[in-house]
């Protein structure tokens, strides 16, 4: 029997196992948006805008590990994907964008919301297509899925011409995928892996840097037999937090520009840095000839041009981080090695650890790093938090510990502001009955408060925390600190009054103005089934402490 | 180092795009760059000439490779190989100067492909050094137009890039 483009569209997608799409429709997709009409098979999310279609269907991804799905149309809708899209691809997540064409017959004539989206997306996405040919497409969403999912994760986009969800042909999913030319490697050379346990086992101050390709890889159990093991100390980017656990002994606390004292402290000392999933940013590394200038450097990565790319590596192992981690355990099984060796590096770091903790000094306001840690508290550390991006971002990173792999979804390689409260949103379709809380600056929730609406019509009482400095804080303190207070455009005194603007959405709004009205608030919202805005008016010009200033090597830090 | 990188891909529209796109987005150079079907319909070899060091190198190949429409990726600059441009050079010829040109074309084994009554075009192929030595050589009589190719490269072992 033969179907059209539209139906062959949604086979394929429940081919694919999928159960939930986040979409805004329009010209271009209205033959799929008239298949999905009264058809229970698929959940489709209505966002409010195109943008929060995808940070929802990222989020949705980090939170489960399964690609999300976004459904858009051409043109403006397909364009207004790109920063999600671009958020999705420097963070390796799986997503699956399904944008609207004009038909072929119009393509490259400047037709009414035609844009080329693949052009506009090819240096954004892992891979991207448009479709020709109605019998193309089955074959093209299993590759899409496919290349989305395996190898190092990514964006994929799929330009989906009107006149070819109209035309038909007979629907034969494809079993098998033949694509050549891609060929992710995820066994680790054994020779490499033999190298880098004997490099482990000769050092006196190992470290476990460790990042997103952990949760990626789903392989934090088998770091933490690692890091147990050997009684190696763990560090994670800002990517990676999760992946291993945050209450745990071993753990060292973030690293990089706003990192521990202690992380960066044991990066800058180690003699072997096992560098686990993680690709060495910038923001991470610090001043890049002075990063760990006394380690072999053994780094575990699924991309091979993550290795090398930034530093010298002694060891390098291209694979999957569980296979070559499980392989490790394995070969370290017939080693000898005794504990003690590290007892004068775990004094060290213990010192470390004594003398600079996290810390903050109340006073008569409200401290960002006090709400974080109630919240911390009164959800028994068991939330899903997503961040915006600013002081919040970090602040959320380094006070709220998480003991679970996908429990913290925030844009670390983009830095989207706007990226948190949608991301919510999907984590939460995803898991209805978690507390989801988006951990936002008043700056960055403006960015994307549209989506109070989808939530609101949804059902999807995602919470959100604002740490109202009416600043865009972050930028404000490296204007504090690096441009003598000259506070250029970065005071947002403008505010809209976020309890009424709760309200007006038909969600609740809270306020809290002083240190103790900070608890009933967030037992309050956590009380409510509802989407919650909490405004707390924290104290203006509080610092994320520490700091290490951009181009300064990480053990020049600025502490409170 | 100048490096001649060699590379199948799929025969697709927009592939030229994404190799490009590749260069610029990353700030690598790109100092010639063929393209031509193979054998096969379905794929394409494209010869790049790029520039850096090594660090620089490996990372282009490394991320050529990640392309999903790339099936190999070769650097034959370590590799003892062929390398051949094509040039098509107008000269300008006088009465005088002809029995010169010609016996330039002649020991560049190089070839008249037309003639008009004030030009020669010469068709030339060779390395990239022999190719400037040439022009270089008919510089004095006023070359008004040369089209060149970018450089094609293969290796001399018996072994093929497949
Ligand atoms: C889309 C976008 N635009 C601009 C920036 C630059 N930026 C980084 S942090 C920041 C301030 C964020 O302000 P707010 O959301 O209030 O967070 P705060 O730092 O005050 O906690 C800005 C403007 C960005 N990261 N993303
Ligand atoms: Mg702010």
């Amino acid at each position: 029997m033969k179907i059209n483009g539209a139906q062959i569209f949604i086979e394929s997608l429940l081919k694919e196992g999928v159960d939930t799409i986040f979409g805004y429709p329009g010209g271009a997709v209205i033959p799929i948006y008239d298949a999905l009409y009264n058809d229970t098979r698929l959940r489709h999310i209505l966002v409010r805008h195109e943008q929060g279609a995808v940070h929802m269907a990222d989020g949705y991804a980090r939170a489960t590990g399964r690609p999300g799905v976004v459904l858009v149309t051409s043109g403006p809708g397909a364009t207004n994907t790109v920063t999600g899209i671009a958020t999705a691809y420097m963070d390796s997540i799986p997503i699956i964008v399904f944008t609207g064409q004009v038909p072929t017959a119009l393509i490259g004539n400047d037709a009414f919301q035609e844009a080329d989206i693949v052009g506009i997306t090819r240096p954004c996405t892992k891979h991207n297509y448009l479709v020709k040919d109605v019998r193309d497409i089955a074959r093209v969403i299993k590759e899409a899925f496919h290349i989305a999912a395996t190898g190092r994760p990514g964006p994929v986009l799929v330009d989906l011409p009107k006149d070819i969800l109209n035309a038909a042909t007979e629907f034969k999913y494809p079993e098998k995928i033949e694509l050549r030319s891609y060929q992710p490697t995820y066994e680790g050379h054994p020779g490499q892996i033999k190298r880098a346990v004997d490099t482990i086992l000769a050092s006196k101050r190992p470290v476990i840097y460790a990042g997103g390709g952990v949760l990626l890889s789903n392989a934090s159990k088998e770091l933490k037999s690692l890091a147990e093991k050997l009684n190696i100390p763990v560090t994670l980017t800002l990517m990676g937090l999760g992946g291993f656990p945050g209450t745990h002994p071993l753990f060292l606390g973030m690293l990089g520009m706003h990192g521990t004292y202690t992380a960066n402290m044991s990066v800058t000392n180690t003699d072997c840095l096992i560098a686990i999933g993680s690709r060495f940013d910038d923001r991470v590394t610090g001043k890049i000839d002075e990063f760990a200038p006394y380690a072999k450097v053994i780094h575990i990565d699924i991309d091979p041009t993550s290795i090398s790319k930034n530093v010298r590596v002694d060891v390098p192992i291209v694979g999957d981080v569980k296979h070559v981690l499980k392989d490790m355990l394995k070969e370290l099984d017939n080693a000898k090695h005794s504990k003690d060796v590290l007892k004068d590096w775990h004094e060290q770091i213990a010192k470390w650890k004594d003398t600079h903790k996290l810390s903050y000094k109340q006073n008569d306001k409200i401290k960002p790093q006090h709400v974080i840690e109630k919240l911390y508290e009164l959800t028994k550390g068991s939330a899903i938090i997503t961040t915006e991006v600013g002081q919040n971002q970090m602040w959320a990173a380094q006070f709220y510990l998480y003991d679970s792999p996908r429990q913290f979804l925030t844009s670390g390689g983009l830095g989207t502001m706007g990226y948190g409260f949608p991301a919510a949103i999907g984590a939460q379709v995803a898991f209805p009955d978690k507390t989801v809380i988006d951990i936002a600056g008043d700056g960055s929730i403006q960015m994307n408060i549209q989506e109070l609406a989808t939530a609101v019509q949804h059902k999807l009482p995602v919470k959100v925390a604002i740490l109202n400095n009416r600043f865009l804080g972050m930028v404000r303190q490296w204007q504090e600190f690096f441009y003598e207070k000259r506070y250029s455009y970065t005071c947002m005194d403008a505010a809209p009054d976020f309890v009424k603007l709760a309200e007006a959405y038909g969600a609740v709004g809270l306020r809290a103005e002083k240190p103790e009205e900070v608890v009933p608030v967030i037992k309050e919202a956590l009380k409510v089934n509802k989407p919650v805005l909490m405004d707390f008016r924290i104290d203006r010009e509080e610092d994320v402490y520490p700091m290490v200033p951009a181009g300064q090597p990480l053990n020049k830090m600025l502490l409170v | 180092m100048r490096h001649t990188i060699s590379i199948l891909v799929d025969n697709e529209f927009g592939v030229l795009s994404r190799v490009a796109g590749l260069f610029s987005g990353r700030g690598f150079n790109i100092e010639s760059l063929c393209v031509a079907e193979t054998l096969d319909p379905k794929v394409s070899r494209m010869t790049i000439v790029t520039r850096g060091d090594d660090q620089i190198i490996e990372q282009i190949t490394k991320q050529l490779n990640k392309l999903v429409n790339i099936i190999k990726v070769y650097d034959l600059t370590a590799e003892e190989h062929i390398e051949r441009e094509l040039a098509m050079i107008k000269v300008n010829v006088s009465e005088k100067d002809r029995a010169e040109v010609l016996s330039i074309v002649d020991i560049f084994r190089a070839k008249i492909v037309d003639v008009s009554p004030k030009t020669y075009t010469i068709e030339m192929t060779g390395d990239n050094e022999k190719v400037n030595a040439m022009v270089e050589l008919l510089k004095p009589f006023g070359i008004k137009e040369i089209a060149k190719t970018g450089k094609i490269a293969i290796a001399r072992s018996p072994k093929a890039v497949k």
